[in-house]
């Protein structure tokens, strides 16, 4: 019989008219990586909570057992004194404070007292080098980029000698190369005896690093396999609960005439105005086209478009034509009206004002639009919003929902509608699918086409290759604020657009 | 015909649960409403002499001038900043007032206009500052409340002035004339009262018929029939008391018109959604295109015109401007509107909830200066009844 750290029993979970976990049993071995999949929405993070003791003992029904024993954990801080330890998708981490006052806060050294600041330091520099980390302790968090943050919160666990790690969504803002770090140090972690639980929408990583799965879907446990004894159709499958014959519904699609051209554009850092961070960057945008823009992260992708977009940067200089006529945007007021529009990469920040209603955010970017006699034109606003809500299928009891009650998939819809209601030449889109389910995601893809299909020209940046071969018709690929490559969707490969990302230039490829 | 069978007697028979379920769903918005009538009865039991038409006029009159400043705070609060002036602001328009009447002699409407230009200029000059120069709001309107106060300082000249003016003093402390002098009841209140309820059902009845034209979901009939007749009574209720005592005042009949203004500029204009984004998710009104500066600005602007409007009702009720004109005051606008639900930290609030917790601070002071209770009992009554107002919206806010 296998050696099981963990096993969680008959676990089900009730929220006043929601069954979130129903009878779910999750069992995982000791020493292994096992990932933990499912849709959003599945019952992945609130079976999390449950083990972590964020939901106490007595809350659910159902037995946890950790390391042989009934565990009855009533807080974060039980769970962690048994050895388990969970980072979050929002790495909770202080900003303000230094790597070493981040990994033993709430358990610091002290000595009569008095924090032991160089023990701290000593302790940090070892857990730090488990990690691979070169830095110092006494570097603030709040100069880290996210990647090197996640490292340091699982350089926290370790130093808690934890032996359950769980990782939420670990590589939903990390490049290829960081989540490549991270899959090794975990391998690490694991010959030296850690187990791990790794969740994940990205099935590239599940099927590289895990030993086994458990795929959940509302709420029950639909399998838990060996990871040779399945593969990623089936396991897709397993999750959606059907076969998805196409996951990039690819559209043939004629390109127009050129709608907008972008010429040796050129950004600086506004906090460091002497760094360039968009470096003479020229393309066209034609008509009826998903134009990809690939790259790791830092290549200056978010950058380009949002300094586009009139929201970010500082000393442009370079043109940008639309139609034939040239434009000046210096706020993204001028660029929506000028007819561009830009779903940012992170909804909840930059997209939604999540405590107002589907209403409310539908018009948000177009209030001015829906003037009657100088006051706003409530019906209308109601109707523009039902409409998109029917197109876009946005599933919701109303209207007057507030957007924080939508799932992710539903929250990117009403984005989407806020700047359809503006009437958009050019759709920017960044990371359009970040952190949305499988089957939504399918949905997002299957609007772009529309619009496209509409007249609506697309830019869509993405840190997923499958997502940029699979949906654009061209590929731009930039590199340290420049583009090194430009690719045609026929003639692309993962392999080629890794080239360019890594600094290759057209011309010398090989 | 079948379905039309099945349908309605359901329908009828569940009219009441429906109400029922509507109120609790509801609760939060009817919470103060609920402890404004509990406060009143309490007071009613207490004194025996509360619920009179004339202590529910003085109580109008006296939430009059708060209730105005109010409605400007909702927006800046809704929108994440905070206003430390008010109370000097006050004390300075209506030194300015009292001023241009007493040592200019000037003419009482000139000296109003010059009062309400200054008012917005130092509205634009608190704008200016936080909208364009990004010093938080905290900063500047502390800052104002210092300035200020030395302003009214220097235009009172540390003297206590006493405009003594026929119209001057009327704003504070008359009453609409009774277009009937000889009725045993004020009929111009009672006109009123019956203009403003036939607007009021010509507007519900209007946007009901027009969301049903456009296919969307209404309250049921019964349901609306209800809501509407609640608040009629309520109109045709403040209407009666009026009548009855001595007639509409016209810092009532400011009042009124300052909360309809404020009501409308923030549920139906493009500016007063904007503000309602900004405090909501800043970025992402910045990233929709909405015009940060300019809408802060635009929001203290018109703060210091409901100010100035707050400052000259003062001055005018006490028919003085001293030295410590309005001391304070901001204290009491900022916790009516806690009260009233608007959220410190920006993107909730309405005007109305703020007038209702105006009300209920002023049924307090008024209530127990009634039942002989002095500032000792007053300040802490009130200061528990803002930390209770706010841990019961925060507790129910957490169930739900």
């Amino acid at each position: 019989m296998a050696d099981y750290i963990l096993e969680m029993k008959g676990i089900t979970k009730e929220f006043p008219g929601v069954r979130a976990l129903d009878d779910v049993t999750f069992q995982v071995e000791r020493g292994e990586i096992h990932a933990l999949v499912g849709e959003n929405g599945a019952g992945k993070s609130t079976l999390m909570k449950v083990l972590s003791g964020i939901y106490q003992y007595g809350t659910y029904d159902g037995d946890i057992v950790f390391n042989g024993e009934i565990q009855k954990f009533n807080t974060i801080k039980d769970s962690e004194h048994k050895g388990i330890a969970i980072i979050y998708q929002e790495l909770a981490l202080v900003k303000q404070m230094t790597i070493a006052e981040n990994i033993y806060l709430g358990s610091e050294i002290t000595n009569r007292g008095l924090l032991n600041e160089a023990e701290s330091y000593k302790r940090t520099q070892k857990v730090l080098q488990e990690v691979h980390l070169d830095l110092s302790p006494t570097t603030k968090v709040i100069n880290l980029g996210v990647g090197m943050q996640q490292l340091v919160e699982i350089a926290k666990a370790i130093s808690k000698q934890a032996d359950l790690l769980i990782l939420d969504e670990p590589s939903a803002a990390l490049t290829e190369t960081e989540t490549d770090n991270l899959l090794e140090i975990l391998r690490e972690l694991k010959n030296k005896g850690v187990t791990c639980i790794y969740i994940s929408h990205k099935l590239g990583e599940v099927f590289n690093i895990a030993d086994s799965v458990t795929v959940l879907r509302d709420g029950k446990t639909i399998t838990t396999k060996k990871i040779d004894d399945i593969n990623e159709e089936q396991l897709i499958s397993y999750m959606v609960g059907r076969e998805l014959t196409q996951l990039f519904p690819r559209k043939p699609h004629k390109a127009g005439e050129t709608v907008m051209s972008v010429r040796n554009w050129t950004v600086y850092n506004p906090e460091l105005p002497d760094k360039k961070l968009i470096d003479n960057v020229s393309f066209d945008l034609k008509k009826g086209e998903i134009l990809g823009v690939a790259g790791l992260m830092g290549a200056g992708r978010t950058e380009l478009v949002m300094s586009m977009f009139g929201a970010y940067g500082v000393g442009i200089s370079g043109e940008m034509i639309l139609e034939g006529k040239k434009i000046t945007i210096r706020n993204p007021e001028n660029a929506i009206d000028a007819g561009i529009a830009y779903v940012s990469e992170d909804r909840k920040r930059y997209g939604l004002v999540l405590r107002q209603d589907i209403r409310f955010n539908t018009a948000l970017a177009s209030f001015k639009r829906f003037k009657k006699r100088g006051f706003l034109n409530d019906n209308e606003i109601i109707k523009q919003t039902e409409r998109y809500v029917k197109e876009l299928r946005t599933k919701t009891p109303s209207v007057e929902q507030l957007t924080k009650n939508l799932s992710g998939g539903n929250q990117q819809k009403v984005v989407l509608a806020k700047w359809l209601v503006t009437n958009p030449k050019v759709m920017i889109m960044d990371e359009p699918t970040r952190g949305i389910d499988v089957g939504a995601k399918v949905e997002i893809y299957n609007i772009m086409n529309q619009l496209i299909d509409q007249g609506v020209c697309i830019i869509m940046i993405s840190s997923e290759l499958p997502e940029i071969l699979g949906m654009s018709d061209r590929i731009l690929v930039m590199h340290q604020g420049r583009l090194t490559g430009e690719i045609d969707w026929q003639g692309a490969t993962q392999e080629k657009v890794m080239y360019y990302a890594t600094g290759g230039t057209k011309g010398n490829e090989g | 015909m079948k379905a039309d069978m099945i349908t309605k007697p359901k329908s009828d028979d569940s009219a009441v649960a429906a109400i029922m379920k509507s109120v609790r769903g509801n609760i939060r918005q009817y919470t103060m409403i609920i402890a404004l009538v509990v406060i009143w009865l309490i007071f009613q039991i207490l004194t025996g002499n509360f619920l009179t038409a004339r202590n529910l006029t003085n109580l109008l009159t006296q939430s009059s001038v708060v209730g105005i400043a109010a409605c400007g705070i909702v927006l800046v609060m809704v929108a994440g900043h905070i206003d430390l002036s008010i109370g000097s602001f006050v004390g300075l328009t209506g030194a300015i007032a009292a001023n241009m009447l007493v040592k200019q002699n000037l003419n009482v409407w000139l000296a109003l206009a010059i009062t309400l230009l200054c008012g917005l200029a130092l509205g634009c000059w608190q704008g200016f500052w936080i909208a364009y120069r990004q010093v938080p709001a905290f900063i500047v309107t502390l800052a104002g409340m210092l300035m200020f106060r030395g302003g009214v300082i220097g235009v009172t000249g540390s003297l206590s002035l006493s405009p003594n003016n026929e119209i001057f003093r009327a704003i504070g402390q008359n009453y609409l004339p009774n277009i009937i002098p000889d009725a045993g009841m004020n009929i111009t209140a009672l006109l009123i009262g019956a203009i403003c309820l036939v607007i009021y059902w010509i507007m519900t009845f209007r946007s009901r018929a027009a969301r049903i034209s456009y296919g969307f979901q209404t309250l049921s009939f019964p349901i609306f029939m209800v809501k509407t007749l609640v608040i009629s009574g309520v109109i045709v209720g403040i209407s009666f008391v009026l009548a009855s005592f001595r007639g509409v005042p016209y810092l009532a009949l400011i009042l009124g018109l300052t909360v309809i203004a404020f009501t409308i500029i923030s549920t139906k204009t493009a500016f007063g959604r904007h503000v309602y984004a900004i405090g909501g998710n800043k970025d992402a009104a910045v990233l929709s295109g909405i015009n940060i500066k300019k809408t802060n600005f635009t929001i203290f602007v018109l703060m210091g015109l409901v100010t100035t409007i707050a400052g000259i009702c003062y001055a005018s009720r006490l028919n003085a401007a001293a030295i410590s004109g309005g001391q304070s005051m901001e204290m009491d606008v900022i916790a009516s509107a806690i009260i009233g639900g608007t959220s410190t930290l920006g993107g909730e609030g309405t005007i109305i909830g703020a007038i209702i917790g105006a009300l209920v601070m002023a049924s307090l002071d008024n209530g127990m200066s009634l039942y002989g209770l002095g500032s000792f009992e007053q300040y802490l009554v009130k200061g528990t009844v803002l930390l209770l107002a706010v841990w019961v919206d925060i507790a129910t806010r957490k169930k739900g």
